[in-house]
């Protein structure tokens, strides 16, 4: 099946830096995929490469297999869900909802409008203004103008970014169902690990203007390609050349038998309700994180420890 | 006093005499009768009032408003796409605005003088399309409203130009982007994003060229050659040649009325309530 999304090689070059290089990417129709990295790693930048507003340096964009390098983004039939909703402010929330449709000559606009509204719960609204929406508000009829048109891609640009962290986390369930309902194949935007994680059937994690690794959540998490993988998704502590992650690691008094240890000392135990983080400073100068349950924390803090982790939890890297 | 208020006080102190008193002492001459040699005298009377309702002076005043319409609009048209332009032009922003701004430089009067010597018949373009051989005889192009109209879009432009650009420069470039992504051209872009959103702007822009265009008297005086009599003229006239400083006053004050009520109609207006 042709994918509905390929990058080949695809380069993009601003005057003094680099900011996507040579990425290539395929993406199968009908799934949650996610662009996670951080801040200036260029995702943000490849997916204004794939909605069509900048143009490729070298390299080629396909959509349904068909090369749209030169393509306007209003040639495209991809959608993009702007971070900062980018809502006209003149048109009440159903006007922007019917705006896409309008420019299609779509027969019906209204009634598909509204279910639009209604797909994101907002249908209550549809007489308001941007300006009298709340940021939620704003952040689902931005949705709701892209999916009406029912693209063939949709973009999301850290869409999750200016929400209030309890209203982050509804939302994630909501994108998700969303995507699962409509059946348009999402491409998230995020620097956000757990969002990326959580969300995802598949993620490419970016650095530098490269993709490190595409692969499920648990691929990328379980079995990280590079140093950097291992590092952005999630906590890690390092070893020598071997990296564990906290909840893998454990902590005793007594020196553990036939696995590999440390000497350090408890330096501070932070209790987060669902466990407790035990921060140890090892005699080799390093630290380490343990995340344990709370019924294990009996340390104390400069108490003398043993860290120690099983082999098989070991992440290794070239 | 608090400090605000010594703050204030000598703008206060300024509008009151600069301002307040001379508007008032208008408004106390229009109901007043001539003397005969300027100046006002008694009885009180609404005499000035009613003479404007003249035909003669209904057709300046509809005149002056129509062509300070036709100002706005010609200004409208030139100056909208050349903000535009100007807000996108990236760095060299500045040196366009400074571009714009450079008749400023000079005075109103020379710059006027100057469309003179551009338009006469011995001028530069009569001039010009002889020597070319594309016209045997000067074109009419001084004295006449379409000079009066060229001098007035000329001078007022650059209040049209810097308020809409102000404006542009705001505008969100996200939006553009919204709307070409959901589909529109770049000229439906234009017509239903960029000046939609921009309304505060082009509203603003017209009431700066608007209002000083229909009290223009300078303009209208030297390019129409006072063939083309505007509101600004006839004020004029009565403080100086005709000597009848109550009917000037009253037509000063007819003059302003007409500024105020279509501001407020231009601002109460549906669209420009919901933007500013």
């Amino acid at each position: 099946m042709t994918p509905v999304l390929e990058l080949r090689n695809v380069v993009k070059d601003f005057p003094g830096h680099r900011a996507v290089d040579e990425v290539s990417l395929r993406i199968e129709r009908g799934g949650f995929y996610s662009l996670l990295g951080p801040s200036g790693c260029g995702k943000t930048t490849t997916l204004r490469l794939i909605g069509g507003f900048e143009t490729p340096t070298a390299g080629d964009v396909f959509l349904n297999g068909a090369a749209v390098n030169g393509l306007k983004p209003y040639q495209r039939d991809v959608s993009t869900v702007f971070q900062s909703y980018a809502l006209f402010p003149h048109l009440t929330a159903l006007g922007n909802v019917e705006f896409g449709l309008r420019e299609r000559g779509v027969a019906g606009r209204e009634a598909r409008a509204l279910a639009a509204l209604e797909l994101v719960m907002l249908a209550g609204k549809r007489d308001r203004l941007p300006a009298q929406l709340s940021g939620g508000e704003k952040q689902r009829v931005a949705l709701a103008r892209s999916l009406v048109i029912e693209p063939q891609l949709l973009l999301l640009d850290e869409p999750l970014a200016a929400l209030d962290p309890k209203l982050r986390k509804q939302m994630r369930a909501e994108l998700k169902a969303l995507q699962r309902k409509t059946g348009i194949t999402f491409l998230f935007v995020t620097h956000d690990q757990e969002e990326a994680l959580s969300m995802s059937d598949k993620l490419a994690v970016m650095n530098e203007g490269r993709i490190e690794q595409f692969g499920t959540p648990e691929d990328v998490y379980l079995r990280p390609a590079t140093r950097f993988v291992a590092g952005f998704l999630g906590a890690i502590n390092w070893f020598g050349a071997a990296g564990v992650r906290p909840e893998c690691t454990r902590v005793s008094r007594e020196a553990p038998e036939g696995v590999p240890r440390l000497r350090g000392a408890i330096e501070s135990a932070l209790f987060l309700g669902n466990c407790v983080h035990l921060n140890a400073t090892l005699e080799d100068g390093g630290r380490a994180t343990a995340e344990v349950p709370r019924e294990q924390n009996h340390f104390q803090e400069g108490e003398a420890v043993w860290i120690h982790w099983h082999p098989a939890d070991e992440l290794r890297f070239e | 006093m608090t400090l605000r208020k010594w703050f204030l006080l000598p703008a206060r102190a300024w509008m009151a005499l600069f301002f307040a008193v001379p508007l008032a002492i208008v408004c106390g001459y229009s109901f007043l009768t001539r003397g005969d040699y300027g100046g006002v005298e008694q009885p009180w009377t609404l005499e000035n009032l009613t003479r404007l309702a003249d035909p003669l002076y209904l057709a300046i005043l509809w005149r002056s408003i129509w062509i300070a319409a036709l100002a706005t609009l010609l200004c409208a048209l030139l100056g909208f796409p050349l903000a535009l332009f100007i807000s996108r032009a990236g760095r060299r922003k500045n040196i366009w605005l400074q571009l714009v701004l450079l008749p400023f430089w000079t005075s109103f009067l020379v710059r006027t003088y100057a469309w003179l010597f551009i338009l006469r018949d011995t001028g530069l373009v009569n001039t010009a399309l002889a020597r070319l051989h594309l016209i045997s005889a000067p074109l009419p192009l001084l004295y006449n409203d379409g000079a009066v109209l060229t001098g007035l879009v000329y001078n007022f432009l650059p209040f049209f130009v810097l308020p809409m650009y102000a404006t542009l420069e705001r505008l969100d470039p996200a939006l553009v982007e919204a709307a070409s992504d959901l589909g529109a051209r770049p000229f439906t872009t234009l017509w239903r994003v960029v000046i939609p959103v921009s309304t505060p702007g082009l509203v603003a822009g017209s009431v700066l060229v608007f209002v000083p265009c229909l009290g223009a008297y300078l303009t209208p005086d030297l390019l129409g050659g006072g063939k083309s009599v505007m509101l600004g003229n006839l004020v004029q006239n009565q403080f100086t040649t005709a000597r009848d400083w109550p009917f000037g006053s009253a037509a000063s004050l007819v003059l302003m009325l007409a500024s105020a009520l279509l501001l407020a109609a231009l601002l109460r207006s549906r669209m420009a309530r919901e933007l500013m």
